[in-house]
Parts: C-alpha cells; sequence; structure tokens
C-alpha cells in the first residue's frame, strides 16, 4: 500500500473526510488518501457560513483536474467558519490537508455523533481495503 | 480489469509509479505524477506519451488511393509520400465515423491512424467502402506509437537520431534510427505544441520509450499520461471523438472546415454534409471560457438567462491560461466570440463567454536552420 498520513488524533469518515474536535467546535477537511487519489486540485466548493451540514449528505464538491468529488457531513451541524483562502489557493489541499487545507468549521447539533467517526486506525483498515 | 488489453510498455508505465485506468479497452496511465507538472512539461519542456492503443490500418495495392480520396475528408491525392493530413471518415449522413491523421507511404500505400475505441469500426467500414483490389490491414496490434510532445522534442531527437529530424516539417514524416530502434518520425501531436509521434514494431517500444527517457533527462522529459494528454489537447482546441466528434455530427459542426474538400475530389458523406450546412446547422462548437468560478465538465448543459442553448462536449482547467475552459455546441446564432452564456453546474449557473479558438496559441511554431520565419 501506498504511504498514507493518517493522523493518530483524528477521527475519519468512509467518506474520507477528517475531523478534528476544537472544544465545542469540530474543524473538517478531506485526508491524505482522498487527495491523493484526486491529485492536482483545481477547485473547492463549500457551503456559507449559517448554513447547515447534514451528516452523512452531500455539502461541498472538491474538483481536481480529471475527477469531481463530493463533500459528505461527518456529522450534523452549523457552519460557523469556512476556508475562504482555498477559493483562491485549492492546491492548500494537496500540499496541507491536515492543516491549511482544512475546509469548515462546525457547530455541532449532537456531539454524541462524533463518537460514531473511525478511529484512525479503522479508517486505515478503510483505506487499505480499497487499494486492495 | 479483465479482459483489457495491454500496450507493450505496460510494464514500464507501472514501473514507474503510473496510475493505470481503463480506456477505450485499454489499461493505460492516466498519470504518473502531477498531471498539472506532466502539462508543464510538455508545454515547456518534453513529454513522452505511449498512445499504443491508437490504431493503425493500412491500405495498399492499385487503387489505394483513389479509395483513401473517396473515404476521408480531406484531399490526399495531392499529397506527396512523406506527407501527413487530417481528416474525417463520415457516414452518408454527413456524421463522422472516426477522426484520423492520413499518412501516405507510397504511390498506392497509406495508412490511417485511428482512435483506439473505433479501430474495429473503421477497419469494417474502410472494407467495405474499398474496392476489392485494394488490400487493407490492420496493424495495430503489432504498431507501437510513442509521442514525443514540446519545445524540446526536436533537440531531444537530435541527440539520439542517426538523421536530422529537426528540420523535419509539420505534418511530415521519415523513418530514423533512434537508439537501436527503427521508427517512422512524424512531426505532429495532440497536444498543439510542437513535437513528434513515432511509431514502432510492438517489439521495439521498450527499447525506443527507454533511449528517449535515458536522452530525454538532460532535457527535463517527463513520461505522460492520459491526463495531460486531455488537458494540452483541449487547450489547443483539438478534437476529441465520442466528445466533440461522433456519427451524428457533421465536421463542418465541430468546425473543421479547413480539413473537407467541398469543392474538392467527391468524398463519402460529402454530400450530406454540403447539403446540411446549405440547410443550415442547427449546432456549432465553441470555445468558451469560464468567467466566475468553476470547473465545466462533459454533459454539463450550456444555458443563457435560464434556457437551456447546447451542452458542453469537454472542459476543464487550463494550466496554461490558468482558467477554466471548455468546449461545447451551441445554436449557431450564439456561435460568435463575446457571447455570454452560463454553464449549468449541478443546477447553478456560471458565467461563461464564447471565446476563439484554439485558447492557447503560438505553441507548435517550428524554427528551420537558417530560416527567419518565427
Amino acid at each position: 500500500m501506498a504511504d498514507y498520513d493518517i493522523p493518530q488524533e483524528l477521527r475519519y469518515t468512509r467518506e474520507d473526510e477528517w475531523v478534528r474536535l476544537e472544544g465545542e467546535r469540530v474543524v473538517l477537511g478531506v485526508t491524505d488518501y482522498a487527495q491523493q487519489q484526486l491529485g492536482d486540485i483545481v477547485f473547492v466548493e463549500l457551503p456559507a457560513v449559517g448554513a447547515t451540514v447534514e451528516r452523512g449528505e452531500p455539502f461541498g464538491v472538491v474538483e481536481s483536474v480529471k475527477a469531481v468529488a463530493d463533500l459528505f457531513g461527518p456529522v450534523s451541524g452549523r457552519v460557523v467558519e469556512v476556508n475562504a483562502t482555498l477559493a483562491d489557493q485549492p492546491e492548500l489541499v494537496n500540499q496541507d490537508c491536515y492543516g491549511d487545507g482544512w475546509m469548515l468549521v462546525l457547530e455541532p447539533d449532537d456531539p454524541a455523533e462524533i463518537e460514531d467517526l473511525l478511529p484512525a486506525s479503522d479508517y486505515r483498515q478503510h483505506v487499505k481495503d480499497r487499494a486492495e | 480489469m479483465s479482459g483489457l488489453s495491454r500496450t507493450p510498455l505496460f510494464e514500464a508505465h507501472r514501473a514507474l509509479g503510473g496510475r493505470l485506468v481503463p480506456f477505450a479497452g485499454f489499461e493505460l496511465p492516466v498519470q504518473y505524477g502531477s498531471i498539472l507538472e506532466e502539462h508543464a512539461a510538455v508545454r515547456e519542456r518534453a513529454g513522452l506519451f505511449d498512445v499504443s492503443h491508437m490504431g493503425q490500418l493500412h491500405l495498399s495495392g492499385r487503387g489505394a488511393t483513389a479509395a483513401v480520396e473517396w473515404l476521408v475528408s480531406c484531399p490526399v491525392s495531392s499529397l506527396p509520400t512523406g506527407r501527413v493530413r487530417y481528416g474525417c471518415l463520415c457516414n452518408e449522413a454527413g456524421g463522422v465515423v472516426d477522426d484520423v491523421t492520413v499518412y501516405r507511404l507510397d504511390d498506392e500505400h497509406w495508412f490511417l491512424c485511428v482512435n483506439a475505441s473505433n479501430i474495429e469500426k473503421d477497419y469494417r467500414w474502410i472494407v467495405r467502402h474499398t474496392p476489392a483490389g485494394v488490400e487493407v490491414r490492420d496493424r495495430s496490434a503489432e504498431t507501437a506509437l510513442l509521442a514525443l510532445q514540446g519545445p524540446a522534442s526536436a533537440a531531444l531527437l537530435a541527440a539520439c537520431s542517426d538523421i536530422d529530424l529537426g528540420s523535419l516539417p509539420r505534418f511530415a514524416f521519415t523513418r530514423a534510427k533512434l537508439g537501436s530502434s527503427q521508427a517512422l518520425v512524424s512531426r505532429t501531436g495532440y497536444t498543439g505544441s510542437d513535437g513528434f509521434e513515432l511509431y514502432c514494431d510492438a517489439a521495439d517500444a521498450l527499447a525506443l520509450w527507454e533511449t528517449l527517457r535515458s536522452a530525454g533527462a538532460a532535457y527535463g522529459l517527463l513520461p505522460a499520461g492520459l491526463g495531460a494528454r486531455d488537458t494540452l489537447r483541449l487547450e489547443a482546441a483539438l478534437p476529441l471523438y465520442g466528445h466533440e466528434l461522433d456519427d451524428e455530427t457533421s465536421p463542418l459542426e465541430a468546425r473543421l472546415d479547413r480539413f473537407v474538400k467541398l469543392s474538392g475530389a467527391p468524398f463519402l458523406g460529402g454530400e450530406a454534409i454540403a447539403r446540411r450546412k446549405q440547410a443550415g446547422h442547427r449546432k456549432l462548437l465553441v470555445g468558451f471560457e469560464l468567467t466566475e468560478r468553476g470547473v465545466a465538465r462533459a454533459g454539463y448543459g450550456l444555458a443563457q438567462a435560464g434556457a437551456e442553448v447546447g451542452v458542453v462536449t469537454s472542459g476543464g482547467p487550463s494550466p496554461t491560461l490558468q482558467k477554466s475552459i471548455g468546449l461545447g455546441y451551441v445554436r449557431p446564432a450564439l456561435a460568435e466570440p463575446g457571447t455570454r452564456l452560463e454553464v449549468m453546474m449541478r443546477g447553478r449557473p456560471v458565467a461563461a463567454q464564447v471565446v476563439r479558438t484554439p485558447f492557447v496559441r503560438g505553441l507548435a511554431r517550428v524554427v528551420h536552420k537558417g530560416g527567419s520565419r518565427g
């Protein structure tokens, strides 16, 4: 299997988003596996501050040169921050997907939903299963 | 991926970390690393593509020239041996069976380089419309094709060739020895940049690939995949069969007027093409660029003031222009450059305008030794 960065402290979805808990809020983006699969990212479409995101439902789109991929809500919640830099520099998702390439900050409706997300070890297995 | 063919370079692509995907019945690399880097290599230096999936159909024997003249939309009798022309095979209704490059190997020996997805269809079509005395042979499986594209291509070839290929004009070809491999070297391509296409025996493909890769190291040559091939041809507004061209579309609707001999020798489909022109086309191909953020993709609707007026046939980012560009069909009244359109992106209109094509210009200039053309 190719080498994918899967930080231990984050939680993951089966659709390749990561989530980081910051107090009452969660920060989210796409994983290293997702950005490597997509290749050069040229466009990111995100909801506006104040919009709601539903768990398991598409909330945005990330496009690479060749591919279009939906982004799925890891948990339900309200958008409180959007990484506006990605409009001009979508390549940040390739360069630093867990850092400057973050996408949204949500205020979760039900923080318990976070517990349903995959821990790093399970997500690593999920990546591995698909690579085979 | 059962049932897929492999080119003679399959293992080489795998060793280079190529991401292999199914394309036209073949397993081919869509990219080795970054599509944008492979694209930039071709525009600025050189890129090397394996396009061995493409087909080569040979016509030979007495009457071959007349047969080719009848089969393709471009004039060929006037073409000297050693020259290439681009044209279309057309059906009786004036639609495009395939778009091809036509090579004159000898007085009565020709070959057509055809799209991989159309090899069998073209072969049957050509056999059906060729007199019995002309031999038609499909030599696709035994022929490999590499495309060396980019401004450094000529210098790179000079470093490993036994003859001067830098003075080969555009749309001309010759035989040459490159390293230990014999190849038919053609100054053609599908990127909009200067470059060469090299045909060789399938058995020699790996040696030729390696020769070019080693000579290319000094020029910053990158192996390039189908992804870059598509962004490059889109910037050059070169049509892709199945997108801009199909069995229903007239080559004139696709704006290929330069390659259609309407006032020349009669050809298969020519009458229908002329009749359709006379009646007025229902659609015309245009190039457009987005004036808002987004990426146009094949199949998206084109609209004006909310009303559907056409469809995107190809779209994507232009790495050279740093814009989002596309090709699509619209009603003829909307084909003028400057016309404002909307690309329907996931139900949302995104502003675009019709622009002249090719999107990227002045790339394929060939500077001949001692010449002052520029």
